[in-house]
């Protein structure tokens, strides 16, 4: 096991020189410096085990030992416009894409965008006038505890998507980052990254999409930072539909400042394996976030949400509605801590997670947390698993409905909470057509 | 100061030492210090091999001092003083024959051991430092062919009993403290219901530390046999001292067919001073065992006293139907700390559980619930409610939840609810408004809160309950 574990660490580290070499020239000294030290954090830690306590009910053995490795930055991908037009939201006038982490400029589109906004490619924002936002965002002095996967894809930090909103801007239309995964010559490691930034009174959307176009087994470890400033509001909506057989690591931290808003909605869909670690710290007075999710899993996959609600300041406020289907031999895993400070007084944190089980084989581990030290606040959480009521079903089947579709009638209806909560028809219509084929197939079985 | 704050800061009054001369043997642990409360108790082989083997494993194994969310500094094992045991006549043929010092402790703490005296309807079992003093109204229990007992007596006794059961619920390498325990423990209760009996009274155990050097490790064993009955209850006091102490206590509880045990402790340990000086470590293993169908064991728990609190009254629903219920009110107040909670592991089909968890923080205490819901494979139509509710007085203190729930088990219903919050100004407002003082209006609304728990204590400890609540909160809330 130990001698996997070195034999795993050694292989990133050549990919990694490979790549500092490469990058030597184009790119600024602090980056290379800042993945050098994430590079040693690694192997100093490696990937996590199930002894750790956030990691106890998900083993990432099947990533260490899945020998993936970094693309290589000339190993393309041919993909066309007709390809990738499956997974564009039309919705959004301005998207980036990457196809296995390399941008694609012919596929992207940035030209519709109000003036001072900036959605760019790492590549390009290194060379411009943007240069300094991301110095200031990605050089900050990170986590010392920051995990192996946070370590590594600070590690492989080159390609990436950077968002940045000048003071009172505001984009009515999504912006889209698509992350496309394409069956290629090795099993690719890919790391994206992704940063926010939206300076005081300005908005946007943001659609974070995930997808496969084959049955790649590939191996995604993404980290996105989101900053939201004074009274700006961030409506950030993460879509992962990638292959059953793909291994998904995600991270999403978001930092509020006084009365900003940010309104996550995660939906997971596809991965063998996902892991979506959030993070949001309500940092100043009056900030106010909503973190929802769906995660809808079958037979072999495995989704982890683990997220930390963090109040430092007093008068914040926040919600948390996850919820999950399960059918088949399927494994889901929530962990969600609220954390109030001592001086986070009035804070109101409400944090619920439900989960329907629709077979005998599924399994879910669930744990909501408290953590408060301050006394004049108001929290509550709760966490429910089940499986449908019998009397709703009686209900529906005394009216003349036949079992089974009176079954997937309540479930299409537990699902429905988040799925009316989606502001983008073209996501709502996808989650819809996800739900309702899960279900079918159960009809047809 | 504001009233809530005067509300907290009662003198504890269980503080006081008795002046008794005692036997004790030297301090430290090793397989000697085994072997020799072992001959001092007169035990037979089994027993010793028993807690030599716990010894053992206890060697090899970790303090854990990581994942629960308390901090103490650490232990030294080779200080304390296994046994100490008052000097007395060895057999007792009536409470004559106890030291009058003894009767007269346990009388100021409120548990008269002389037969005028007596409680009625509630027999005591009274545990001074490593031994039982005296067990009232054993004879009236006999005739109805129960067994109350000191745990030396039932060792020696009933040793069959004895054997066939303990270690069966908490084995002697489940964890550091009740591997600790299951070496060095001196004396406890043995309660034995036959088949089909309804035990015709309470029966209750009181423990009392009086040796500032000693720790207490006691060992309780109930069982219940097909269709028995029995409601038991326990009580603890330790003088004040600025030193800490170590209590490591393990019960046991075994319930066959249809059987039922109603199990509740009123703690009362010292807590150490407002700076948080001195107080019992109080790291204690209860474990129930529903092994039969539709068993019953219910925990109830009001936790006030000790230094630090690390406790998880637990039950494995194995019998088919079976009913595992915790009922916990867990004050903090000045530097305590806890981390409380329960297991409900559900094996059996149509097993139920209910938890209600009430979390009380003042001062500067840090009050944690932590518990675990399991359903197994084989649990069909499990069904459990976990309700955790904390209250926090003041903004130095903490409260935590971390419950995990893991269902393997489509058909098993799992619900979990806790909220924490202040006293709320409306109900305050509301209640003074009616003329209630705000000491008063406090003191109902705790207890109000408290009530889910309080409801299941057997009448004459809920009121006590009550007043203990109101005393340790005295000069906290304002």
């Amino acid at each position: 096991m130990m001698a996997q574990a070195t034999k795993e660490k050694s292989s990133y580290r050549a990919a990694f020189e490979v790549m500092q070499a490469e990058d030597a020239r184009c790119l600024p000294a602090w980056l290379l410096r800042l993945r050098e030290t994430a590079m040693e954090r690694f192997e100093q830690v490696g990937f996590p085990t199930t002894d750790v306590e956030d990691w106890k009910y998900t083993n990432t053995g099947a990533i260490t030992k899945g020998a993936f490795a970094p693309v290589a930055a000339d190993a393309r991908v041919e993909l066309g416009a007709d390809d990738v037009a499956a997974f564009l939201a039309p919705e959004a006038s301005s998207r980036l894409v990457f196809v296995n982490g390399v941008y694609r400029a012919e596929l992207s589109a940035t030209e519709n965008l109000p003036a001072g906004v900036v959605v760019a490619d790492f590549a390009t924002a290194f060379a411009g006038e943007h240069e300094s936002v991301l110095r200031a965002y990605l050089a900050r002095p990170s986590d010392p505890e920051v995990d192996g996967f946070n370590a590594l894809n600070a590690a492989f930090l080159r390609e990436g998507a950077l968002v940045y909103l000048p003071k009172g801007a505001q984009v009515s239309a999504p912006i889209q980052l698509l992350f496309l995964s394409a069956p290629a010559t090795q099993t690719a490691a890919v790391f994206p990254r992704v940063l926010v930034v939206a300076e005081r009174e300005s908005a946007a959307t943001i659609i974070e999409s995930y997808a496969s176009t084959g049955e790649s087994r590939s191996f995604t470890n993404a980290v996105v930072e989101v900053f939201v400033g004074e009274n700006a509001r961030v409506t950030h909506y993460k879509v992962q539909r990638e292959s059953e057989a793909a291994f998904h690591i995600a991270t999403t931290n978001a930092e509020l400042e006084r009365s900003g808003v940010y309104d996550l909605t995660t939906i997971t869909l596809g991965a063998q394996l996902s892991r979506h670690g959030i993070g949001v710290k309500l940092a100043h007075e009056g900030a106010e976030c909503w973190v929802d999710g769906l995660y809808l899993v079958g037979t072999g996959q495995h989704a982890d949400t683990h997220s930390l609600i963090d109040h430092t300041s007093p008068h914040c406020t926040s919600h948390q509605l996850y919820k999950g289907i399960l059918d088949g031999k399927s494994r889901a895993v929530f962990n969600g801590k609220v954390f109030v400070h001592k001086d986070a007084q009035k804070t109101d944190a409400q944090q619920s997670n439900k989960n329907l089980l629709l077979s005998n084989e599924a399994r879910v581990d669930t744990k909501p947390q408290l953590e408060i030290y301050a006394d004049d606040v108001k929290c509550a959480h709760g966490a429910t698993v089940g499986q449908l009521e019998e009397e709703e079903l009686f209900y529906l089947v005394s009216r003349g409905l036949h079992t089974d579709l009176a079954r997937n009638l309540l479930t299409y209806g537990f699902a429905e909470e988040l799925v009316e909560k989606i502001k983008i028809e073209s996501i709502k219509r996808q989650l819809d057509e996800a739900i309702l084929n899960r279900l079918h197939a159960r009809l047809e079985v | 100061m504001s009233s809530i704050e005067l509300l907290t800061n009662k003198e504890y009054k269980y503080g006081f030492v008795t002046d008794i001369e005692s036997d004790m043997i030297p301090r430290g642990l090793s397989e000697d210090t085994i072997r020799l409360i072992s001959a001092k108790k007169n035990e037979p082989e089994f027993m010793l091999e028993f807690r030599l083997k716990a010894y053992r494993n206890w060697l090899k194994m970790e303090e854990p001092q990581h994942w629960p969310n308390i901090t103490y500094p650490k232990v030294d094992y080779q200080d304390i003083i296994y046994y100490s045991a008052p000097k007395q006549k060895a057999t007792k043929a009536s409470m004559d024959e106890v030291d009058p010092e003894l009767i007269k402790t346990f009388e100021k703490l409120g548990i008269p051991l002389t037969e005028q005296k007596m409680l009625a309807g509630v027999a005591v079992d009274a545990v001074f430092d490593s031994v039982s003093v005296a067990t009232t109204y054993k004879a009236k229990l006999k005739q109805h062919g129960v067994i109350f007992c000191s745990f030396s007596e039932a060792v020696l006794e009933y040793p069959e009993l004895i054997k066939k059961y303990l270690g069966t619920v908490v084995p002697t390498n489940d964890n550091y403290f009740a591997a600790l325990n299951s070496a060095v423990f001196t004396d406890g209760s043995f309660v034995f219901i036959p088949k089909g009996v309804h035990c015709p009274m309470e029966l209750s155990t009181y423990f009392r530390i009086n040796n500032s050097e000693s720790g207490q490790f006691e060992r309780t064993l109930i069982i219940a046999e097909e269709g028995a009955h029995v409601s038991y209850l326990e009580g603890c006091t330790a003088p004040k001292f600025d030193k800490n102490q170590l209590h490591a206590a393990v019960v046991e509880l075994v319930a066959l067919d249809d059987a039922e045990i109603k199990y509740s402790t009123v703690q009362n340990w010292y807590a150490g001073d407002e700076e948080g000086k001195g107080g019992i470590y109080n790291f204690v293993t209860k474990r129930g065992a529903c092994r039969g169908r539709n068993s019953k064991i219910s925990w109830t728990q009001v936790e006030t006293g000790s230094a630090i609190t690390w406790k998880y009254p637990s039950c494995i629903l194995q019998g088919d139907n079976s009913i595992g219920e915790f009922y916990s009110v867990a004050l903090t107040n000045h530097a305590q700390q806890a981390d409380t909670g329960t297991k409900m592991i559900h094996i059996g089909k149509n097993t139920r559980s209910n938890i209600v968890s009430k979390g009380i923080s003042a001062g500067k205490s840090n009050n944690s619930y932590r518990g675990l819901v399991k359903v197994l494979a084989g649990a069909e139509g499990a069904r459990n409610y976990t309700q955790c509710d904390s209250l926090l007085i003041g903004d130095k203190c903490g409260a935590n939840t971390f419950p995990y729930i893991e269902v393997s088990n489509n058909t098993a219903k799992v619900e979990h609810e806790a909220t924490t919050s202040r006293i709320s100004e409306e109900q305050l407002f509301y209640l003074r408004q009616r003329g209630i003082s705000q000491e008063d209006a406090v003191s109902l609304i705790i207890n109000g809160f408290c009530k889910d728990v309080f409801r299941e204590l057997p009448m004459e400890f809920a009121v006590e309950a009550q007043r203990l609540l109101g005393m340790k909160l005295e000069g906290s809330v304002g």
